[in-house]
């Protein structure tokens, strides 16, 4: 017979208590919550009264879509309004997660936000996002296409660095194509609210008339303010803007502040140009970055975020296999998928069930003993 | 002594036991695949009413000076205990919806309203039991190390107070779930690791002070206030719903691995076990109890115990479809689908449980062929190449029929006992 004690170890992960969101903000409230929970505990308030009004929970940040706007053919706007715990000083040209229930699932996009902080703030208490379309992009066209006014979403708070400072620069240059335009509507929309607009020239590129969003208001803006100045491009019968001839089109480039945001393409190029200009301080971009998982049977490098190390593990390579030998102290237990031991966030990338092969997308959570990297990717741990 | 070798005993070759797997995989892959908008609609709805149930029964105690008061309070409340620790907690705790994505019913984040931490329910339950079932010096919950529940375990004398400790644990199961992690009995002997056990305690002392507060300091505060009850008729209610919640629990735990028929095995028997021998111990391990959807919803489906062991993470609401598949299976390789109504299973946990006090030289089994343990020694005496197909049914010969056959050698002997007797 087998000796009598067998030594098992596991290191189980805590139970990750509730953040409450913008508990900071409003002190009292949360003091009051502390109190409601002696008699709630093991659950918070927020978890009875989100079931008499979605919207009355700060335990995750929510919103009621409210409108769904229709821009072009194959983009709309959403109009959200957001749940306790939101705060709406964010600034303009940042993006907010956001999590759509589909299938009986939650899936989580990022999107920038279109609304102006300064309109968010005083009165209108919503905040917008611009979705265009896209081709394979299943969640982005069930957002145009399928959202009723009244389905409530899930929020991850506003963030990104690519922002308009207040006050904003004396001459401004933005470079946008297709839906990069969304980021800097925000920030036209809050100059125009903060009086800011003193010389601000607009290079936009879409395929078509058409197809460019917010276009009557664009027209609407260059003709009620005299320091804006709008260059739309049909890219379809023009064809794409060569930035080598941006001297011709903006001449005094080098003496604004330049904020671009569009397809990878006409990003790169910029960014070549600036720093070949010496001005690469003046140039700030967005890249609306999709990642794909890899194809079947490739791994990729793992990013322990919380740790600070990184390993590359081939796609038969548990994570909790990988982690362990990158010197990372994995949370575990059973090692064979039954015992949610070892379940951490998936921050970035995707990962495959080694028993299924079924893929998991960033903003899950995932079983590292029996999840495999599918291309590169960052746990939270 | 309980069973060493599953493949031996259960009557299958390894290739049997390789197609075993492949086919109960096969069912994991059809419900996952379809998991979807009904599902979440389950778990959400169930929550919804839970919680709605709980506050009712919260409110209603409010009159809790009146004797009708109380008791409406007491059953709403103690029935919305159940459902939040059965179907919601401990099914939510096993990742059963963390396919959902929703932080807020996910695994990694579901603290429950008992007075054990979650974090320790996942090590003793999800892992050690889930894991090792039944396997005699690791599972824990084979007696939770104060019952005697196989004659696997050698008698001691404490074991003369079996069914005295049994009551107290039905009747402060929670708490007995609470303490098991803290491992009190190595802790006594100075077994443990000081530093870990320091950190358990202090887990655990914090969730239980937290629950003990809200049922007996918090709510019976609250309601006092009100004219229609005093501080002790919501204390006494509380506790009492505590109670109903712990025995019926209790009873439906027990019921999944000590009715007859459940297996217990030793520890070479999961020395390199295979996929399919890991399954093929779960369902011998296991035994479910027979009932309409109201059972079921109320057992947290743990009626369905065999498909619960086999897929700890599927959806409790697809365990009633599950077993239609699983008993399938089972007929084809002959292997035994332990089952029966609730209360002849339960009951039949106590009779074990009375049986063992005793030492073994005043029971007649012996524990290779006890209701409760047997192990492939009560086969020695078939013949070799048992297993096969049965030329005359064309069915194949397996676990079933290889214990039909040794039960009824047995019958046969004692019948012709009795008759020498007789004569």
């Amino acid at each position: 017979m087998a000796k009598k004690h067998i030594k098992v170890s596991a290191n189980v992960r805590d139970t990750q208590r509730p953040t409450i969101a913008g508990a900071k903000d409003h002190p009292g409230w949360n003091a009051l919550r502390s109190i409601a929970e002696r008699i709630t505990t093991p659950l918070l308030p927020d978890d009875y009264l989100h079931l008499a009004n979605p919207l009355w929970s700060a335990r995750e940040l929510r919103g009621r879509v409210v409108e769904v706007r229709r821009e072009t053919v194959d983009s709309a706007t959403l109009v959200i309004k957001p749940g306790w715990g939101f705060s709406f000083d964010y600034q303009p040209g940042q993006y907010i997660g956001i999590g759509l229930l589909v299938d009986g699932r939650w899936r989580w996009r990022s999107y920038s936000l279109t609304s102006s902080p300064e309109t968010s703030r005083s009165g209108a208490r919503s905040i917008t996002i611009t979705v265009k379309a896209m081709p394979e992009g299943f969640l982005s066209a069930h957002l145009v296409g399928g959202v009723e006014p009244g389905t409530i979403v899930r929020l991850a708070a506003p963030q990104g660095n690519f922002v308009m400072p207040d006050p904003a620069p004396a001459s401004v240059l933005f470079l946008t194509g297709g839906s990069g335009i969304t980021p800097v509507m925000s920030m036209l929309r809050t100059l125009v609210r903060r009086d800011q607009i003193t010389d601000v020239v607009h290079h936009h590129s879409a395929p078509t008339e058409a197809d460019v969003m917010f276009g009557a208001e664009l027209t609407e803006l260059q003709r009620s303010q005299p320091g804006y100045e709008l260059r739309l491009r049909s890219t379809r019968t023009q064809g794409r803007l060569d930035l080598s001839r941006l001297d011709a089109e903006v001449p005094d480039w080098r003496g604004r502040q330049t904020w671009a945001c569009g397809p990878e393409g006409m990003l790169n190029e910029a960014e070549r140009m600036w720093s070949a200009a010496g001005l690469a301080g003046q140039l700030y971009l967005e890249r609306f970055a999709v990642s794909r998982a890899a194809p079947h049977g490739q791994g990729g490098t793992v990013v322990f975020a919380k740790s600070g190390k990184t390993a590359v593990a081939d796609a038969a390579t548990s994570l909790m296999d990988a982690g362990e030998r990158a010197g990372v102290r994995m949370p575990f237990g059973c090692r064979m998928g039954i015992c949610q031991s070892c379940v951490v966030s998936l921050v970035d990338g995707h990962v495959r069930d080694l028993r299924t092969g079924v893929e998991h997308e960033a903003g899950t959570r995932v079983q590292t003993c029996i999840s495999a990297a599918s291309g590169d990717c960052v746990l939270d741990i | 002594m309980a069973i060493t070798d599953v493949e031996a005993f259960a009557h299958l070759t390894d290739a049997d036991i390789e197609n075993l797997a492949v086919e109960l995989d096969a069912i994991r892959q059809d419900i996952e695949d379809s998991r979807g908008v009904r599902d979440s609609r389950y778990i959400r709805r169930t929550i919804a009413a839970q919680r709605a149930l709980e506050v009712a029964g919260r409110v209603m105690l409010a009159a809790s000076s009146r004797r009708s008061g109380w008791w409406a309070g007491t059953v709403t409340l103690g029935v919305a205990k159940i459902v939040e620790n059965m179907e919601i907690g401990h099914n939510v705790m096993h990742g059963q919806w963390d396919w959902m994505n929703d932080p807020e019913i996910h695994s990694s984040t579901w603290e429950w309203d008992m007075s054990g931490a979650s974090k320790h329910w996942r090590f003793t339950h999800n892992f050690m039991h889930h894991k090792y079932t039944n396997i005699l010096g690791m599972d824990d919950d084979v007696g939770y190390g104060m019952l005697r529940v196989t004659r696997d375990q050698r008698w001691k004398p404490f074991n003369l107070g079996n069914l005295l400790f049994n009551t107290i644990l039905a009747l402060g199961f929670e708490w007995g779930v609470g303490l098991q992690h803290l491992e009190l009995g190595k802790m006594y002997k100075g077994r443990d690791d000081r530093a870990a056990t320091l950190v358990r305690v202090r887990e655990f002392a914090g969730k239980a002070g937290r629950q003990v507060f809200k049922d007996y300091v918090a709510y019976p505060a609250l309601t006092s206030l009100s004219p229609g009850a005093t501080y002790k008729s919501t204390l006494t209610a509380n506790a009492v719903a505590n109670v109903i919640r712990n025995l019926w629990s209790n009873a439906v735990i027990f019921c999944g691995h000590f009715p007859d028929g459940a297996e217990k095995f030793t520890k070479t028997d999961m020395v390199g076990e295979s996929k399919g021998q890991w399954y093929l111990r779960q369902m011998l391990g296991s035994a479910n109890f027979e009932g309409g959807p109201a059972l079921r919803f109320m057992s947290g489906n743990l009626c369905h115990q065999i498909e619960h062991h086999l897929y700890p993470d599927l959806p409790s609401n697809r365990l009633h479809e599950i077993s239609v598949r699983v008993k399938q299976v089972c007929d084809k390789y002959d292997l035994p689908y332990t089952t029966g109504s609730f209360l002849v299973q339960y009951g039949k946990t106590w009779r074990t449980i009375a049986k063992l006090s005793l030492p073994n030289k005043y029971l007649r089994d012996t524990a290779d062929d006890a209701p409760e343990t047997r192990s492939e020694r009560m086969f020695t005496e078939l013949e070799p190449g048992f297993a096969v197909t049965d030329p005359s049914t064309g069915r194949r010969r397996g676990l079933n029929t290889a214990i039909a056959t040794v039960r009824k050698w047995r019958r046969d002997k004692r019948a012709a006992k009795r008759q020498d007797a007789a004569a």
